[in-house]
């Protein structure tokens, strides 16, 4: 394990994107930034510019409308980056799978841009914070 | 040779002592919101993972001044830690820089962040750097103001006009704190509060701005560039309460094991009640804050002078 992927592990800081969620997740990822769960203890903190971030936690459907600024945001990130697919609709399109407005799941938007992204998914509706917790660590000890 | 092993030691010094003044600024953050809080070694940890980032440079951005702003923001910071590390360990010896290159110094991490982020091609890094340079024109006036006062009390009472920082411990050692007395607290309060704008810790972190600029100034910076930057946050974080305590508070010296303890309560307490400022209250619009600084602190700071001239 190199030096660059220790640290990642020590101290991934994660950017949100919602790229058309119900807002469901997203309450649930700022659960994990209160006292109860308090990610700060291993060392996540929620930075507000894609150019900090380690990691993309990305919620919601990919609408039409939020493809290519997903697309933009996933380049703008520095790499090596792993992103987040939280909740059925990231992964799958959810109960929206038929909605005139979706595109494509997240994880195939992100490989067609980086065949070699590091994708992690949660699933869940919304999923719990212990889940998304879990699914961190089982990323992280990927890498 | 001995100026260059000083800076040195005095920089790695600066450093670990920036990285624990950090850890100490996110623990006690955390416990004051029920949190647990991140492990010692997190800031180390952060650096070590921003190191090993790409470094990414916008196409609108003008690249080498981009780059080098971090650069002589942290260079700038570590020789201030250096003249105040070297005044208040041997005050009785001359040493290079007084209170006035400090001063400067100690303005330039400001000016590079500025230039930085007008370098950026990023219109949320242009708001904060028009906000960061409105900040700076805010509380430098004050800051100045009250490090007179330490220097006029010295010029009162031993009739020796300098602004020489070991002969400011020195005096200190010898007579008793600059802050005992009507216009050393009133000078203090200023300080205080002109450090938490220099630090743009909130009440004053509008240049920043987390919630709304999305961290303005800092918002292109990624990989070494954003570590550079934590670096010299880390650094001026630990500057902060060595500036105040070499000013106000009879100097950082220490020779016996009760000075050691005397010194690290200092630097403890003033970084402390930093953080604490920093925890208790929300974040000020750009033009209250100079509103603040202008007719509030100056004035104040203004009485604290004057009294220091006439002796009190």
């Amino acid at each position: 394990m190199g030096l660059t992927t220790w640290g990642l592990k020590k101290s991934p800081w994660v950017y949100h994107v919602n790229v058309g969620a119900c807002n469901n997740c997203d309450i649930e990822i700022l659960e994990l930034l209160t006292p109860r769960y308090d990610i700060e203890r291993f060392g996540m903190v929620l930075v507000g510019s894609p150019r900090h971030a380690d990691a993309l936690l990305v919620t919601g459907i990919c609408t039409r409308q939020a493809e290519r600024r997903l697309v933009e945001v996933y380049t703008q990130t520095p790499k090596p980056c792993v992103v987040f697919c939280i909740g059925s609709c990231a992964m799958t399109g959810g109960i929206f799978r038929h909605a005139y407005h979706f595109s494509r799941p997240v994880d195939e938007v992100i490989r067609e841009v980086d065949p070699d992204a590091i994708i992690a998914y949660v699933p869940g509706c919304p999923p719990k914070p212990e889940a998304m917790i879990a699914g961190a660590v089982t990323a992280l000890g990927t890498l | 040779m001995e100026v260059i092993a000083i800076f040195l030691a005095a920089s790695f010094g600066t450093l670990a002592l920036g990285m624990v003044s950090s850890w100490v600024d996110r623990k006690v953050t955390a416990r004051v919101q029920y949190r647990v809080g991140p492990p010692l070694l997190q800031p180390f940890y952060d650096v070590v993972k921003l190191m090993g980032k790409e470094t990414l440079v916008s196409k609108r951005a003008l690249g080498r001044g981009f780059l080098l702003a971090p650069v002589v923001g942290l260079a700038s910071a570590a020789v201030a830690a250096t003249i105040l590390w070297a005044a208040n360990l041997w005050p009785r010896e001359a040493f290079v820089g007084d209170l006035v290159v400090v001063i400067y110094l100690l303005t330039i991490p400001a000016m590079a962040t500025i230039y930085g982020a007008a370098a950026s091609g990023s219109s949320h890094a242009a708001v904060g750097a028009s906000r960061e340079m409105k900040l700076l024109l805010a509380y430098e006036l004050p800051l100045v103001l009250s490090a007179l006062v330490p220097i006029l009390q010295l010029r009162h009472v031993e009739g020796l006009s300098t602004f020489s920082l070991g002969a400011l411990v020195a005096f200190q050692q010898d007579a008793g704190w600059a802050l005992w007395s009507v216009s050393g607290v009133i000078a203090a309060v200023a300080a205080l509060i002109a450090l938490q704008a220099k630090l743009t810790l909130v009440p004053f972190d509008m240049p920043e701005a987390e919630t709304e600029l999305m961290s303005g100034v800092y918002l292109e910076y990624s990989g070494p560039p954003l570590a550079m930057i934590k670096l010299s946050r880390m650094f001026l974080l630990a500057v902060a309460p060595v500036y105040f305590a070499t000013l106000f508070l009879g100097g950082l010296g220490a020779n016996t094991w009760q000075g050691w303890l005397a010194l690290a309560g200092k630097y403890v307490v003033v970084l402390v009640l930093v953080v604490l400022i920093r925890n208790t209250n929300p974040r000020v619009r750009i033009d209250q804050a100079v509103r603040f600084f202008w007719f509030l602190l100056t004035p104040l700071a203004i009485v604290a002078v004057v009294l220091a001239g006439l002796g009190y």
